[in-house]
């Protein structure tokens, strides 16, 4: 038997080349190109008064300077609104070029191109624009407030509300025995993968507009960019390049800078490049996370969720291309692995002159979770029960699936739960981590005069939402197999686990497989990477087209062996007759013998011709065949995949300096089935390092003017490998029924529980009640000066053991 | 032309090869290896010498290309991660560490990491994980969680150890020898 790829942590086939300094980034695909630079506002809200850009006329290098009044057709209308909803009442975008009006710090204002980015950014120096400075609005209270409009059209500031709502909640809510209220904030952050966005574009001779772009979805930017431009869709072909990592901000499409670079190189007949620098990724493309929740909760006295009542104001910047998938991602997630007898949540989508909203890895689920782990610590602090007990009377049980909230998921289905099994990764997590023996441990510390706690965050992940992905497999006549799909990558492995799951389905070396990801040349129909949804939807994509070419293969093969297809089976690249070794034919002789025009190229074309059996009543193509060796294939759910999972922490906060260290991180994790163990791990690891700094580290501090005090890495502290803790996982495989491989999605699950986890630690070490993240050792310990005042209420289990 | 324009010869020794190039004066060592020499595989993620994408070394040293002139490293020895690949074409060991114990995932802070490390086992053939973890501590990584960064780090010094110690130095005399 070939060896099973699916499910076997082999090494990367990216590797080798990233390693060794040959992957192609976007940056590098732009030597020789001419470079453009962007003049961004320097307020957060403003008239634009007049822009005198004779100065920078004459630097010597510069082709063209571009402001509003210099755009035509569709470029010179605002971008697309690419998600419209219902509950999205007064949708806002910007213009790629401010029309009169700048709504952030950052917005483009004018655009510089000359024969290298120095000297753009020379000639962007010297352009002069006068501005009216007006009032900005900086976060959730101001925007609430409604004293100053981001937009003068927008009553309230709001872009957006909407409800959702199972039972009568705030009914549950007054009736029941115990009623607890909470009000939980979560602060700004970002995706800030290392490479930042860019964009390179070029006119070829023939025509065709060829355009490279740091996405996370070529099929769309070329969609967007055909209709911008007003091109056929087959004269633009846009290619995602090795990708340095998205984590959600690449998924915004199309930005400003991408219509503006492919519109200029068509106007000047050049090649034009626009890499973005650091500061720029700051304030001009995508932030997320910051929002406020109130959330009212009845239950009985075992701590069942009776009513669950949830308000969320979701701070979405200065525009909503990306509609209000956050929020409602927030508002449906939250529930988690819990079943509230009523569920009611109302969210406010609300304007803010600061850098856009749209999703970061977690999308919203991060806030949920909080809002709900949070929730779920109270209740069990005011009952006086273990945090693990009440969630497990709380949980859904495996016998409950499919569980249908009665609500509708971000893909807009009902959101139902499709598999899983929370009491068992309750278990184990209590085991892996050492639950109930930590009590002893921390006596033992204390003992020292150390404070440490435990802290525990479920949560449940839609994954693999639609609505479709597709694939191309091809086995050519030299045996090599090639794999294209419309999806891209930005660094999770695609090249490798597509080629496991191919070279399972056809019976071939896992070397023959060559993967092609986010090429629209390649393959046109595809929707993105996010939401966790490659290994889902792609995954089972190439898995089916793998298998139309299997089935293919081997009713070509049947004719030539003169047997029945049913009888035969491919290892190795060769078919042949079950139990019968000498009945054999290579795939690569199939190859040639499934295009009847066959020239002989090569000895491959040579065997095949003594194979070739030709039925004169026939044409040589049947009705519904096709020449040559290959297949494309969609794979479309019906709805999304639900995989689960639970984290737990113990940390140790300073007595005296507040400092927080993590002693451990344990996470339980349940995607279904596992195509390759080694990049999930690594997946997790990577999102668990996400969800420290989003926890302890990680803020965009605004000032109350608009301005963004750490657009560095200097001032906005990302993780370094002394801050992250190991992660110590252990897995459990429920598999997905909805899908043919049976997987769900892994991307998001490290990072989404992070700040539940954490805040039921410290809150466990310190005795008080913590309800705001991300949190720093100063302000832990401003936090200990109020409780000593009585201004931040104790823990009662701290109270009654004091 | 601008006075920032001003342009200078620049000769180095670059990956063990004598390069010459006249470039303006005000050119970064990132954009001179980059976009004059085509040495694509220095990465700047940054530009303010926090991130360490663009480490190089610099006479077996490492250093943020992002932040040297290319004018001022005239006359020296720089070793890009095109530079660590031996010269049969042969992954060094620290790459084909990174390769084994999964040490990347979108790797563009990769070339950072690798000449760090090159650079670090080249001083420190036996070092403990503090000491991993110290020499790695000024680089940034977006999507590792660094657990397997550190592993990475470890399995190159064990197979730099299995090599001769010769071939372990070539890591940071810049030739790739």
């Amino acid at each position: 038997m070939t060896t099973r790829q699916f499910g076997s942590p082999i090494p990367r086939k990216e590797d080798p080349r990233l390693v060794t300094g040959n992957g192609r980034y976007l940056d590098d695909l732009t030597t020789g190109a001419p470079a453009a630079a962007f003049v961004r506002s320097p307020h957060a809200h403003a008239k634009v008064i007049d822009i005198d850009v004779s100065d920078a006329l004459v630097v010597d290098g510069v082709l063209a300077i571009y402001t509003y009044e210099d755009l035509d057709g569709r470029v010179a209308e605002p971008l697309p609104l690419l998600i419209p909803h219902p509950g999205l009442t007064h949708p806002k975008t910007p213009y790629p070029l401010a029309n009169g009006l700048v709504h952030h710090v950052g917005e483009a204002v004018a655009m510089v191109v000359a024969t290298d980015r120095y000297l753009a950014e020379d000639a962007a120096e010297l352009i002069r624009v006068e501005y009216e400075p007006l009032p900005a609005v900086v976060g959730v209270a101001a925007a609430k407030r409604a004293d100053r409009l981001v937009h003068a059209d927008v009553p309230g500031n709001v872009a957006g509300r909407y409800v959702q709502e199972r039972g009568d909640a705030r009914e549950e809510v007054i009736a029941a025995p115990h009623t607890l209220l909470l009000s939980l904030s979560v602060e700004r952050s970002a995706s800030m993968p290392l490479e930042g966005r860019g964009v390179f574009a070029r006119e070829e001779p023939d025509g065709t507009l060829r355009v490279y772009s740091s996405t996370q979805t070529s099929t769309s930017v070329r969609a967007a960019l055909a209709a911008k431009l007003d091109l056929p869709l087959d004269r633009v072909e846009v290619i995602a390049p090795d990708v340095g990592g998205g984590f959600g901000v690449k998924i915004v499409h199309p930005w400003p800078e991408e219509v503006l670079v492919a519109w200029a190189a068509r106007k000047l007949r050049r090649p034009v490049a626009w890499t973005e620098d650091r500061r720029e990724h700051f304030v001009s493309s995508a932030h997320e996370r910051e929002q406020e929740h109130l959330v009212n909760v009845g239950f009985d006295d075992e701590g069942r969720i009776l009513g669950l009542d949830v308000q969320v104001w979701h701070d979405n910047g200065a525009y909503t291309p990306y509609g209000l998938i956050v929020p409602i991602i927030t508002t449906t997630q939250l529930l988690g692995p819990y079943k509230p007898k009523a569920y009611r949540a109302e969210f406010w989508s609300l304007y803010t002159t600061t850098v856009i909203v749209t999703p970061y890895r977690g999308a919203g689920r991060p806030q949920g979770a909080f809002a709900m782990e949070r929730t779920m610590d109270a209740i069990a602090d005011y009952l006086g029960l273990d945090r693990t007990e009440v969630r497990a009377r709380n949980f859904i049980q495996p016998d409950e699936m499919p569980y249908e909230h009665g609500l509708t998921f971000q893909d807009g289905r009902p959101l139902t739960y499709d598999s899983g099994d929370y009491p068992a990764l309750l278990d184990k997590l209590k085991k892996l981590i050492g639950w109930d023996e930590f009590e002893t441990f921390r006596a033992q510390a204390q003992a020292q005069g150390r404070k440490v706690g435990i802290g525990i965050g479920c949560y449940v992940e839609g994954t693999g939402v639609g609505p479709y992905e597709g694939a191309h497999v091809l086995v050519e006549p030299s045996g090599r197999v090639r794999v294209a799909t419309g999806l891209t990558s930005q660094g999770q492995g695609h090249q490798t686990v597509f080629a496991q799951i191919v070279a399972d389905e056809l019976g071939v070396d896992l070397d023959s497989v060559e993967v092609v990801t986010g090429d629209t040349r390649r393959f046109r129909y595809a929707v993105g990477t996010f939401a966790s949804r490659a290994a889902v939807m792609s995954g089972n994509a190439v898995a089916l087209a793998a298998r139309a070419v299997r089935d293919k293969a081997l009713r070509i093969a049947g004719e030539a062996l003169e047997a029945d297809p049913a009888d035969l089976e491919i290892e190795a690249g060769v078919v042949r007759v079950k139990g019968d070794p000498q009945a054999s034919i290579a795939l690569s002789t199939v190859a040639v013998l499934a295009n009847p025009l066959r020239y002989a190229f090569d000895e491959a074309a040579q065997l095949a011709t003594q194979f070739a059996k030709g039925d004169i009543s026939k044409p040589p193509i049947g009705d519904d065949d096709e020449p040559g060796l290959e297949a494309t294939d969609y794979y479309s759910p019906l709805r999304s995949t639900f995989a689960a999972g639970m984290h737990a922490a113990i940390v140790e906060t300073d007595p005296h300096t507040a400092d927080i260290r993590v002693l451990r991180y344990c996470v339980v994790h349940d995607c279904g089935n596992v195509v390759n163990p080694r990049i999930l791990a690594g997946q997790i690891h990577g999102g668990v390092a996400q969800g420290v700094g989003g926890a302890l580290y990680e803020r965009m501090a605004y000032d109350e003017n608009g301005q963004l005090l750490n657009a560095s890495f200097m001032d906005f502290l990302m993780p370094y490998v002394t801050e992250v803790p190991r992660v110590e996982i252990d897995h459990m495989e429920t598999p997905s029924p909805l899908n043919p491989l049976g997987i769900k999605g892994a991307g998001e699950a490290g990072v989404i529980p992070g700040m539940a986890v954490f805040a039921s630690a410290i809150e466990d070490a310190e005795g008080f009640v913590l309800s705001r993240m991300p949190i720093t050792p100063s302000e832990l310990y401003h936090l200990r000066m109020r409780h000593a005042k009585g201004k931040v209420p104790s823990l009662r289990r701290k109270e009654e053991n004091a | 032309m601008t006075e920032y324009e001003q342009r200078s010869e620049v000769s180095l020794i670059v990956n063990g090869a004598a390069r010459r190039a006249t470039v303006p004066v005000r050119r970064l060592l990132s954009d001179f290896l980059r976009h004059d020499l085509g040495l694509t595989g220095t990465h700047v993620g940054c530009e303010h010498g926090v991130c360490g994408c663009c480490t190089v070394l610099l006479d077996g040293a490492p250093v943020r290309s992002c932040l040297l002139l290319a004018v001022t490293v005239a006359g020296h020895e720089v070793t890009t991660v095109e530079g660590l690949t031996r010269p049969d074409g042969s992954m060094h060991p620290v790459q084909q560490a990174f390769v084994e114990c999964h040490g990347l995932q979108c790797g563009f802070c990769t070339p950072g990491f690798l000449t760090t490390t090159a650079a670090f086992l080249a001083q420190r053939p036996d070092p403990d994980e503090k000491e991993i973890v110290e020499a790695i501590s000024g680089n940034l990584c977006r999507c590792t969680g660094y657990q397997n960064i550190v592993a990475s780090v470890r399995r190159a010094a064990e197979l730099l150890a299995e090599q001769d110690p010769v071939a372990a130095g070539a890591a940071v005399d810049g030739s790739g020898r």
